[in-house]
């Protein structure tokens, strides 16, 4: 049994109410069928009108579904050959960050996302999909391992964040955070990162310096999750409804900035609904993104990640006189 | 005191009104500075003679921007930039712009980093210098801007760029676009390093979250000042995350130089000279 949402209730009363008729009708000579065709309508009615307008706390519950499907879960879906590779080469194997290298409809790749559990004995060995430094670095290894061979690199962002330990904080999780963001500036090949569940913070953007950024409709990408963003502004974490509202963190708001290329378009109800189909999306548009950047030379791979994020920001430039103004 | 910004740096004077708040109900106000490290009280003056460090415990007060300046750069060599960026309210928050306006006229800046060219001994460097007595150092759409900027200028006249770090992390007001930031300046960085220009990043109490997670951490050569607070994530939510106690110098800058995150942790009376020495032996021709 797949869980049930609170904003899915009504679903599941109507579901109920549904299958309560037809078990009536079975055990009868009553024909009900009419009626049960009527309710059948109203649920398919029912359910794009609640789909088709989530709130932003919808959204964020869809993004952390226990079943939503995982970096290997897509990397199994979209990718042949898929070979893991572990470590760092320093200090360890962060299985909170899985990579490798692939085959994408016969193209070599390499492919790094974030990985959490689907069971709780997983979600510790994973450490719940927050990445310790030797997690990041791994990831750098592997970039720089697919620039020397001329791969293009696929990212799948899916953490709540960097992991806040002791351990990390001794290893250098900042260094290890920033050097991606500053190495990911500088290589020669295509890098195309899609948010797929909750993008957290600097431990998302470690993944995230890319050519090209895509959320699927439901992922959340975010400088702080709504519980934090409440009790830091708010000081109570009850108001993370409101939080993520006000953050604007859900795919289309970051379309709306221009920070993000594409929304990736999810099964109706969320990806958990349907792996498969759900892959298919994003094969869409993984491959029509690689062939929008296949012709780019190096230099202009570069010089396009740039100025993709360059840009980024929201202030006043103009008002000198206004500003000094406010200075007396 | 009524001038604009440019005008206070042109003549580069001293910042004599500068007031040690903490504690104040203890000593009198201004006059006297109570050292919050040792207890030590000494006249505020005494304390702003040794660069704000405690004569008695070597406690670093926080410095203020422009005080960084007037104690770092060669006198009067310091020409700001880019201080007419105004910070908008992509969000909407309440209070927020209210909250801006507020730390621009306690401050004298337009935000929490003051930006500009000068001189160091002599060497044209770029500096921007962040201001922690402003919205705790944040990083917003402005801080992010102003530092792209000034890597920006440092990359064009091929100069060395130095930051001076002191920050909470990313402005949560902004949202993700405060996140960006990190992005933002971690290119501008790459593109500065790739045409063989050097960065020097030295960072003070504090210097935590998205700020430490990007170009603070950058640096060819990555200083401290002692005791400073380092780290990505906060003590408290370590400590819930952990359920340990945490040793007393847990992301200090001497914890720090222990775990190989740092090059050096230098003392404010040594620092000018420190980097003096580090850009001189960074000059292209032959020295
Ligand atoms: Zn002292």
């Amino acid at each position: 049994m797949v869980k049930t949402l609170s904003f899915e209730e009504p679903l599941v009363q109507l579901r109920s109410k549904i299958t309560e008729l037809k078990e009536f009708t079975s055990n009868t000579e009553v024909d009900l069928s009419k009626e049960i065709e009527q309710l059948e309508e109203r649920f398919t009615n029912l359910e794009k009108d609640i789909y088709h307008h989530l709130r932003p706390w919808d959204r964020v519950q869809i993004a952390r579904h226990p079943e939503r499907p995982t970096t290997l879960d897509y990397i199994h879906e979209l990718f042949d050959d898929f070979i893991e590779l572990h470590g760092d080469r320093t200090f360890g194997d962060d299985a909170a960050i899985v990579g490798g290298i692939a085959c994408f409809e016969g193209t070599p790749i390499t492919i790094i996302g974030h990985q959490r559990g689907k069971d709780t004995k997983e979600n510790i060995r994973r450490n719940f999909g927050m990445p310790h430094p030797e997690g990041y670095r791994k990831a750098l290894r592997l970039m720089k391992q697919a620039e020397k061979f001329k791969r293009p690199i696929i990212c799948f962002i899916d953490t709540k964040g960097a992991y806040p330990g002791k351990a990390a904080e001794e290893r250098g999780q900042s260094e290890a955070i920033a050097r991606n963001l500053l190495e990911m500036a500088g290589l020669k090949v295509p890098i195309i990162s899609i948010v797929i569940g909750e993008g957290g913070s600097g431990g998302a953007l470690a993944l995230g310096v890319a050519n090209h950024v895509h959320m699927l409709e439901n992922s959340t990408y975010s400088v702080i999750s709504p519980e934090g963003a409440a009790s830091i502004l708010w000081k109570d974490a009850a108001l993370a409804q409101k939080a993520a509202e006000a953050m604007r963190i859900t795919a289309p708001d970051l379309k709306e900035e221009n920070i993000i290329e594409e929304i990736i378009p999810e099964v109706l109800g969320g990806a958990h609904k349907d792996v498969h189909k759900q892959a298919q999306f994003l094969k869409d548009v993984l491959q029509s993104s690689l062939d929008k950047l296949k012709d780019l030379s190096e230099e202009e791979l570069i010089e396009q990640r740039y100025h993709k994020f360059r840009k980024i920001g929201t202030f006043s430039d103009k008002d000198f006189q206004k500003t000094s103004d406010k200075l007396k | 005191m009524i001038m604009s910004i440019r005008d206070l740096f042109k003549k580069n004077k001293p910042n004599k009104n500068i007031t040690i708040t903490r504690e104040q109900h203890s000593v009198p106000e201004g006059i006297m500075t109570k050292c919050p490290e040792c207890n030590h009280v000494m006249l505020t003056k005494d304390l702003q003679k040794n660069k704000k460090v405690c004569p008695n415990c070597q406690y670093h007060h926080k410095m203020t921007a422009k005080e960084r300046i007037d104690d770092f750069l060669d006198e009067g060599s310091f020409q700001s930039i880019d201080d007419h960026l105004q910070t908008v309210n992509p969000l909407n928050f309440p209070g927020y712009i209210e909250k801006v306006t507020s730390d621009m006229q306690k401050t004298g800046l337009n935000e929490a980093v003051l930006t500009g060219v000068g001189e160091l001994e002599g060497r044209q460097v770029v500096v921007a210098v962040m201001d922690s007595f402003f919205r705790m150092g944040s990083m917003g759409s402005v801080v992010g801007e102003k530092i792209t900027r000034a890597i920006e200028k440092a990359t064009e006249l091929s100069a060395p760029f130095i930051v001076f770090t002191a920050s909470g992390g990313a402005r949560m007001q902004e949202g993700v676009i405060s996140l960006m930031q990190m992005a933002k300046t971690s290119v501008a960085l790459e593109r500065h390093g790739a045409k063989g220009n050097l960065f020097i990043s030295i960072m003070t109490h504090p210097t935590t979250g998205g700020v430490s997670a990007s170009f603070a951490s950058l640096g060819d050569i990555n200083l401290a000042e002692p005791k400073a607070l380092i780290g990505f994530a906060g003590r408290r939510v370590i400590e819930q995350t952990v359920r340990e106690k945490l040793p007393n110098d847990f992301q200090t800058a001497e914890f720090l130089l222990e775990h190989g995150q740092l090059d050096a942790v230098v003392s404010r009376h040594e620092m000018r000279k420190t980097v003096s020495t580090i850009v001189k032996l960074h000059v292209r021709e032959a020295i």
